[in-house]
């Protein structure tokens, strides 16, 4: 019985709420100067590792490393000529890009960066998280959806086709893989017992729920790349077919906004995943031998470090897929990435409820699914065989040289006619370009 | 308290809003401020799971639903008032004063006392006293609404459905009918020409120029010729004819070359225009 009291107990979140003032105004401080950085950063580092997989050098001028090239870009880009489209709608135009901007700072509150430390040079113990609450995976969501309201109503009053067109993909988009990404958030809940991402955290003490959950982390990953607009999903701003999608018409401070809430939000899916999937500010494992790993302020380095290899993930995907066709990439979402969690949730909660309350070993289940699995792709294999004997029956057409009209070669395998068939004095091509004239 | 008193202004003003403005997105925009002020009141009223399904299911998905269909069916599109489904207004005027009846006698339970307050449901944590209570006492009910909104999707689907009749045309298919249209009706079999090749501009609603001067209809989008706003070549001409008129009243005499330069590049709509 110890088992079901502890799923069904509340949820441990004493350490939060009793900061004050002061405490809580410096920790809101630092994850908006912290955020900003780590743009500025993510910005460069993305510019070198493109630059370095185009066998290019990249930006490298400008402070160390070339580190202040998105400083100076950022002030140049904020000192533009802003410019209002006649046929927009002023009030929303200008309100889309803080929609946008304001939710993906507010998703950090809830990430856990570190276990509790003490404030330098007071007696003040507090946690590096702002704040914690039953729901907050669910507020993450939440203020994500929020946030994609600046695009959809960016991309609606700039009074352009295109920016409309991309306004609309993104809000497609975002209804489709917000599902895919809650469903792989689900498994999590039921290992952890909690929505709160402190305690998912500390549930991950001894193993990483990636480990154990990998299909949900797959899923996660690739709906978490959709859903922040990054390559190979960048549908909304497709420059190829949409010019810059919902971010057209937008220039100067406005379109920076833009820029920085698409970095925040790379920063902010990416920490969900460290948070949910790679144990948070626990240390990686060679490390967490070391007893100190996980205490004071070393785990906010292990935090940044799993969160800055999730952005070299995006960069690297940025810098080697090509974009999806529209309608696949809708098809991807719907008929494969969601259909897959489902099933996995329900793999996942009958191996729970199983185990639970003393039911059945866990290992004798893992063999009986084993088996399972061996039984299937045995029938899969030995059903597969019967398939591919069928196409390879069909005749082949008798060869037309003037198949609709118009002197064409044969196919491959097929023999040249001795005599040009009767289509060419039905339909005679020479008489075709004088009609073309006429249309 | 304080969260109350901010936002029940906000709020009232929001839904008053949706009523008076005239554009459907402007309506969706104001009903999202209502629908996120009430998640926030959710929140402070100790009910945080209630908070995050609001504003996920509600904000996040319903509206964002609403939005893309308004942005799909036209932005300034208005609503037919004729009434499609017989006794629709008095059902929906029944059902809604049942609705408020149903509510008041809710609301009225606070002074009987049945009520137990957000302490005693929360005692085991929220998320987890909610979640004994559906799967519990509500579980029929649950079970129920969850059928009858399946019910509503699978629906939908079925009237949208179409069955096709005949075969998806394969890409061979098509070639062979654009071959087979250039035989019978003269059509031109390759890709349609580019907008502005040959003219002054080459933005999309310029047509492009055939090799004797006339704009060539097809290289222009349908729905720009429906709308009527194609430009015509002498139309986007007209600052050539102010540059050649000031720099021949300025340089009287010598003909400048810069004054042949643009009307040359773009030879036969320079002839049209003078």
């Amino acid at each position: 019985m110890s088992a079901t009291t502890m799923v069904r107990a509340a949820d441990d979140l004493s350490a939060f709420g009793g900061d004050s003032v002061w405490v809580v105004l410096l920790k809101a401080l630092l994850i908006f100067v912290v955020l900003v950085l780590l743009t500025l950063f993510n910005i460069w580092w993305e510019r070198r590792v493109v630059a370095r997989m185009q066998h290019r050098i990249g930006p490298n001028m400008h402070g160390p490393f070339g580190l202040l090239q998105s400083l100076a870009d950022g002030v140049k880009l904020a000192l533009k000529e802003d410019i209002t489209p006649k046929a927009a709608d002023k009030v929303v135009f200008v309100l889309a890009p803080v929609i946008a901007v304001i939710p993906a700072f507010v998703a950090w509150a809830v990430i856990p960066l570190g276990p509790e430390v003490r404030i330098p040079f007071t007696d003040t113990v507090t946690p590096l998280q702002l704040t914690d609450m039953p729901v907050a995976v669910l507020f993450v969501l939440a203020v994500a959806s929020v946030g994609i309201y600046g695009i959809v109503l960016g991309g609606w009053s700039s009074g352009s086709t295109y920016s409309l067109l991309g306004g609309l993909r993104s809000s497609a988009q975002m209804i489709s893989y917000e599902v895919a990404m809650g469903l792989a958030l689900v498994a999590v809940f039921l290992y952890a017992g909690s929505m709160s991402t402190s305690e998912i955290v500390e549930a991950q003490k001894d193993v990483w729920y990636g480990f154990i959950l990998v299909p949900s982390f797959v899923i996660y990953v690739i709906a978490m790349v959709g859903e922040t607009n990054r390559a190979p999903f960048d549908l909304p701003e497709a420059e190829g077919e949409l010019v810059g999608g919902f971010h057209t018409e937008y220039s100067s401070l406005k379109f920076a906004l833009f820029f920085l809430a698409e970095y925040v939000n790379m920063g902010t899916v990416a920490a969900l995943a460290t948070t949910l999937f790679l144990g948070g500010w626990h240390a990686p494992w060679p490390i967490s031998i070391w007893d100190g790993a996980n205490e004071g302020y070393w785990p906010v380095l292990w935090f940044f470090g799993k969160v800055l290899c999730f952005i070299f993930f995006f960069i690297w995907l940025r810098g080697t897929l090509p974009r999806l066709r529209y309608d696949q990439f809708m098809a991807f979402g719907w008929k494969v990435l969601i259909p897959s969690s489902l099933a996995w949730i329900v793999a996942v909660a009958t191996v729970r409820a199983a185990t639970l309350d003393g039911g059945i070993d866990r290992r004798y289940m893992l063999y009986a699914i084993a088996a399972v699995a061996v039984l299937m792709i045995g029938l899969f294999l030995i059903g597969g065989g019967e398939k591919e004997e069928e196409p390879a029956e069909a005749e082949p057409e008798p060869f037309d040289a003037f198949a609709g009209g118009y002197p064409v070669p044969p196919m491959p395998g097929q023999a040249p006619a001795s005599h040009p068939t009767s289509t060419m004095s039905t339909t005679s091509p020479g008489s075709s370009p004088e009609s073309r004239q006429e249309s | 308290m304080t969260a109350f008193w901010i936002l029940a202004p906000i709020m009232v003003l929001a839904a008053l809003g949706i009523l008076v403005v005239r554009k459907a997105v402007h309506a969706a925009l104001l009903l999202a401020v209502v629908m996120v002020s009430l998640a926030i009141l959710y929140l402070v009223q100790d009910a945080p799971f209630l908070f995050a399904v609001q504003i996920i299911v509600y904000t996040g998905a319903i509206l964002m639903l609403f939005l893309f269909v308004v942005m799909l069916v036209g932005v300034d599109a208005s609503d037919s008032l004729v009434e499609t489904i017989r006794g629709q207004r008095a059902l929906a005027l029944v059902i809604g004063l049942l609705f408020g009846v149903t509510v008041v006698i809710g609301i009225a339970q606070v002074s009987v006392g049945a009520i137990a307050g957000m302490d005693t449901a929360n005692a085991d944590g929220n998320v987890q006293g909610l979640a004994e209570l559906l799967f519990t006492s509500y579980v029929f009910a649950f079970e129920a609404t969850s059928a009858l909104l399946i019910t509503a999707a699978v629906g939908a689907m079925v009237l949208a459905h179409r069955e096709r009749l005949v075969p998806k045309p394969s890409q061979t298919d098509l070639a062979k009918k654009r071959m087979r249209d250039y035989a019978e009706h003269g059509r031109h079999p390759g890709p349609l020409p580019n907008p502005g090749v040959y003219a002054r501009h080459n933005a999309v609603d310029t047509p492009a120029l055939l090799p004797d001067g006339t704009p060539a209809e097809s290289s222009v989008s349908r729905v720009l010729s429906a709308r009527g706003t194609v430009k015509t070549a002498p139309e986007v001409a007209d600052d050539v004819v102010a540059l050649v008129e000031r720099d021949n009243h300025s340089t009287a005499g010598a003909r400048p070359t810069r004054a042949a330069s643009p009307a040359s590049s773009d030879d036969t709509d320079g002839e049209e225009v003078r």
